[in-house]
């Protein structure tokens, strides 16, 4: 009984994030508030017969630490992505930034060597006259304030004031840069753009098969649609913004309708 | 009856003046039915700001303003804990970071020594004793108080008992209503 014990107590300290992965996975799909917790139960007993394996979790937006918990803070479904990776996926409007996301910013200021784009965030972000391919001291890039640039970010934390730039780590424009003239700009919720650029996603091949378009996507929630007339540009620009609040069945009937011309 | 429209606004610019280097700056504006804001709103904004700044996470968005705004449709009793209600749901639907969710809950103890939940404007001009608690969802513990009249402290936490377990209540209204908000896209 006693040895019995003792087998346990080890395997209890050593593995402590077995019983987290599971209670995490129990609950991906549902809806959370914040203010619920995922917490290590130390009242259940380990299997002793089961191979026992450390399990690292990682957890996304939406999901804090604190101390031995792991705290929601955003409500939200919980996603769960192979082979151990949690968030909550939540709808808002207002743009955070976040390193690696490539934006839809407008110029603002036009100031030494330095632009000021506004993305939407709570500040504007400077874009250096040097990060836009083939740019030298000499040879600036033709930028003007009002300008869009599609751009990514290179800083973005909480303390400092986020970067932006204009070409990827070799040096390679890459779509990147300054686009714009005879486009249509408007910004829809975050979780529509998450949705657009997701791997085979449904809404982008059902809307390769209206018109054809140019479509730039932004991750702060602007989207700029230029089609070959205005008239398909506003449409194409309305049944983005309406399909935000529709399930995957009211969005394919409307398009539908629009491909047979009613609208 | 008593209905309040809250809108949140943020993480936005804010005045050199008005930042504070390591949190956000939460402001509140609680909009009247009729008339200019006065120093029963100012009171009702400050109860607000304080409740909300203890649930939000405000260090994770630092140099940054959040904008409440409160505007009162309609009053029939029980505003505090509505204006409450309505910034909790508010805060929670724009995704800001929050460590808990906080409901309001307004007793009355009328001349009887009754204790009455939610009551309405007729009720409160009746009553002997006032008392609107803000009640937080992870422990259930107070919050924020505000209380007008003469009472007991037993009955003072009767009170409190009471209005802990009318909070289960909206928990569960909060829960099932952001069921219903992401159900289209589950």
């Amino acid at each position: 009984m006693q040895r019995q014990y003792t087998v346990y107590l080890q395997s209890f300290i050593s593995r402590p994030c077995v019983r987290m992965f599971s209670s995490l996975k129990l609950r991906v799909g549902e809806v959370l508030l914040p203010g619920d917790e995922f917490s290590f139960d130390t009242a259940d007993r380990l299997s002793l017969t089961e191979a026992v394996k450390a399990e690292k979790v990682v957890c996304g937006p939406g999901l804090r630490r604190s101390g031995d918990r792991l705290l929601v803070c955003k409500s939200g479904v919980l996603r769960h992505k192979e082979p151990n990776t949690f968030w909550m996926d939540s709808q808002q409007r207002r743009y955070v930034p976040a390193k690696g996301e490539s934006i839809i910013g407008i110029v603002t200021v036009k100031s030494g060597d330095v632009f000021k784009v506004d993305f939407g965030g709570s500040e504007q972000a400077s874009l250096s006259y040097l990060a836009f391919e083939g740019a030298t001291k000499r040879n600036r890039p033709n930028v003007q304030v009002g300008d869009l640039v599609f751009a990514q970010f290179v800083l973005a934390n909480k303390d400092m004031e986020p970067e932006l730039v204009c070409v990827d780590s070799s040096g390679r424009a890459n779509g990147m840069g300054v686009f714009g003239g005879g486009g249509l700009l408007f910004s829809v919720s975050l979780g529509l753009v998450r949705r657009l650029l997701a791997p085979h996603s449904e809404i982008l091949t059902d809307l390769q098969q209206l018109f054809p378009c140019e479509l730039v996507v932004g991750m702060n929630g602007r989207l700029w649609v230029k089609s070959s007339t205005v008239q398909q540009t506003l449409v194409i620009s309305n049944l983005l913004q309406s399909c935000d609040t529709m399930t995957a069945q009211q969005r394919q009937q409307l398009f539908r309708r629009v491909a047979q011309g009613a609208l | 009856d008593t209905s309040v429209l809250a809108g949140v606004y943020g993480p936005a610019e804010v005045k050199v003046s008005k930042e504070i280097y390591d949190r956000a700056t939460l402001e509140v504006l609680v909009q009247p039915k009729v008339g200019l804001p006065g120093v029963r709103e100012r009171s009702q904004e400050q109860c607000v700001r304080e409740t909300c700044e203890a649930s939000l996470l405000l260090t994770l968005h630092p140099r940054s303003s959040l904008t409440l705004i409160l505007q009162v449709l309609h009053d029939d009793g029980s505003l505090l804990s509505c204006s409450l209600n309505a910034a909790c749901m508010a805060l929670m639907d724009a995704g800001l970071p929050m460590s808990c969710l906080f409901c309001g809950v307004t007793c009355a103890i009328d001349t009887d020594g009754q204790i009455i939940t939610d009551p309405t404007a007729a009720q409160e001009k009746e009553s002997r004793a006032l008392m609107t608690f803000a009640i937080d969802s992870k422990e259930r513990r107070v919050m924020m108080s505000s209380t007008k009249g003469s009472f007991s402290v037993h009955e003072m936490q009767q009170c409190i008992a009471v209005s802990q377990k009318a909070s289960e209540k909206i928990f569960q209204f909060y829960r099932d209503s952001v069921r219903r908000r992401y159900s289209k896209t589950l």
